[in-house]
């Protein structure tokens, strides 16, 4: 499969089956852009990412190269292959006009939110408010301390920083390009990502028997 | 504990046999009265060793759910619900739903965040994907708990302990979920991230997790229900417990009836972020006359 490029303006969804043994890489190309990301089963959406599943089968909170990204049935989903950021979270969820006015104020109610991307995005495929779940946000820290103290602090990321997954099965991929500016997550300045789709530049081609 | 048992009555022989419908009949009613470790009691009121202070005439729902087990009520707001871990091996799986609107439900990742903690404790609200409180974390003895590491699934537990359906000696909590939820007309499509209570973990530096066996027999989290909700509960191994047997014990769950938390709980105002949902909360209540 050659390559196919997407950027995905900030602010804004995306998504894209992804056949599985395909892998694709999500650019962060100007830096500390938190890419809020869930993963369903093509042939069957009832199957999605967990978190929890997640988490557990890898005894740690941090995904970084070599983690199994699970469902809820507890089956590989996808592998991160690459990683040049070092960590990502899979604890925070994703922010929502409704949490907005918890963290912040209601003066954020109006402001456009990760929740909203998802609803609009995933109803493209006939995805609605059920089938969202705590999900992965891609280049975004979230550290927890000893005592159980948690929360969204400035980012380890960078321009040009990125990470490769491999589809494990044929992947519904929906992205978030975070529009938060109320906490660190997008350096309060959210900006455009780019996904590639497609083997990594070096890597044998899929099929190749390689 | 010392309670007494009965067992099924053996079959019937000669005028009681059960090859006619008096006779199943007869065979039938002669379990009336029988008891099981794992059972409602009915009518609720009709419970015994109950949390000090509360009359029997409150409680409006009690049951032992045995290791493996599971159980679901709607509670009206203002219920409290005390969980209680009667040998020091249960372990609460737990979803809760908005009782009217399902597609509200509890959202641990805004649950954590928004509190900016990752463990539940005194004082936690569990909080739905609305801004809103379901319940909150009145009291609790126990301390080990987790919100983080969700539920078992078949496959994990077949890994494990050879099985995991529902109708094997070591279900899975998901399995549990589906059919406490299938009661409500509800699918695994809202089964969301759970939390679970009496088996906990903690995070040390690097992101490992650590698990938390337990704090022993006795130990209760009470559970103040701030919206009407769907409770379910899976009463089955935390996924991270590494015994290769299936260890479960009995839970005990005691609710009666109460009253929300309100402005004048210095809960209500503990943090700016606990304000605003207890005010969203009342502010949707308000609206759909359901107060």
């Amino acid at each position: 499969m050659s390559p196919t490029v997407h950027d995905i303006p900030a602010l804004a969804p995306w998504s894209l089956v992804v056949p599985a043994g395909v892998t694709f890489t999500i650019v962060d190309v100007h830096g500390n852009q938190a890419v809020d990301c869930l993963f369903y089963n093509a042939d069957d959406t009832d199957e999605r990412y967990s978190a929890p599943d997640t988490i557990v089968a890898q005894r740690n909170l941090f995904l970084t190269t070599g983690t199994v990204l699970r469902s809820n049935e507890a089956r590989p989903m996808a592998t991160i292959t690459a990683d040049t950021c070092g960590r990502h979270d899979t604890i925070g969820g994703a922010c929502s006009k409704e949490s907005n006015t918890l963290r912040y104020g209601h003066h954020t109610s109006h402001q456009h939110a990760c929740v909203e991307n998802f609803l609009i995005e995933g109803a493209r495929w006939g995805l609605g408010k059920r089938d969202l779940v705590s999900n992965i946000n891609w280049f975004m820290n979230v550290p927890v301390e000893a005592d159980g103290t948690l929360g969204i602090v400035d980012g380890i990321s960078a321009p040009g920083l990125l990470v490769e997954v491999r589809a494990e099965m044929d992947l519904l991929v929906l992205i978030s390009n975070c529009p938060q500016i109320n906490n660190p997550c997008n350096g309060f300045d959210p900006t455009p990502v780019r996904v590639v789709v497609g083997d990594p530049p070096g890597a044998p081609a899929a099929g190749s028997g390689a | 504990m010392t309670m007494e048992f009965t067992s099924p009555p053996p079959p019937p022989a000669g005028a009681t046999s059960t090859a006619t419908t008096a006779g199943a009949r007869a065979h039938a009613r002669a379990q009336a009265g029988a008891r099981a470790e794992a059972m409602r009691t009915v009518p609720a009121a009709s419970a015994t060793q109950l949390p000090d202070g509360v009359t029997a005439e409150s409680v409006v729902w009690d049951e032992t759910v045995a290791g493996g087990g599971y159980a679901h009520c709607v509670l009206s707001r203002g219920t409290e619900v005390r969980l209680t871990d009667l040998d020091g091996d249960a372990c609460a799986n737990l979803l809760l739903f908005d009782a009217h609107d399902p597609s509200e439900r509890l959202n641990v990742a805004d649950t954590v965040k928004v509190q900016w903690q990752a463990y539940l404790g005194p004082g936690t609200l569990l909080l739905s994907d609305r801004g809103r409180v379901l319940a909150s974390v009145v009291d609790d003895t126990s301390g080990t708990h987790d919100a983080l590491c969700g539920a078992s699934t078949r496959m994990t537990n077949e890994a494990r302990y050879g099985a995991g359906g529902a109708e094997s000696a070591s279900p899975s909590a998901r399995d549990l979920f589906t059919l406490a939820l299938a009661k409500h007309d509800l699918t695994p499509r809202d089964i969301a991230p759970s939390v679970s209570l009496f088996k906990g973990v903690r995070i040390d530096e690097h992101g490992s997790l650590q698990f938390l066996a337990g704090a022993g027999a006795g130990r209760s989290l009470t559970l103040r229900c701030e919206h009407p909700v769907l409770l379910v509960i899976a009463n089955t191994a935390h996924p991270l417990d590494a015994r290769t047997a299936f260890t479960v014990s009995p839970l005990r769950i005691t609710a009666w009836a109460g009253q929300p938390t309100d402005p004048g709980d210095a809960r209500w105002s503990a943090t700016p972020e606990g304000e605003r949902a207890f005010l969203n909360t009342a502010d949707h209540l308000t609206a759909r006359g359901d107060r």
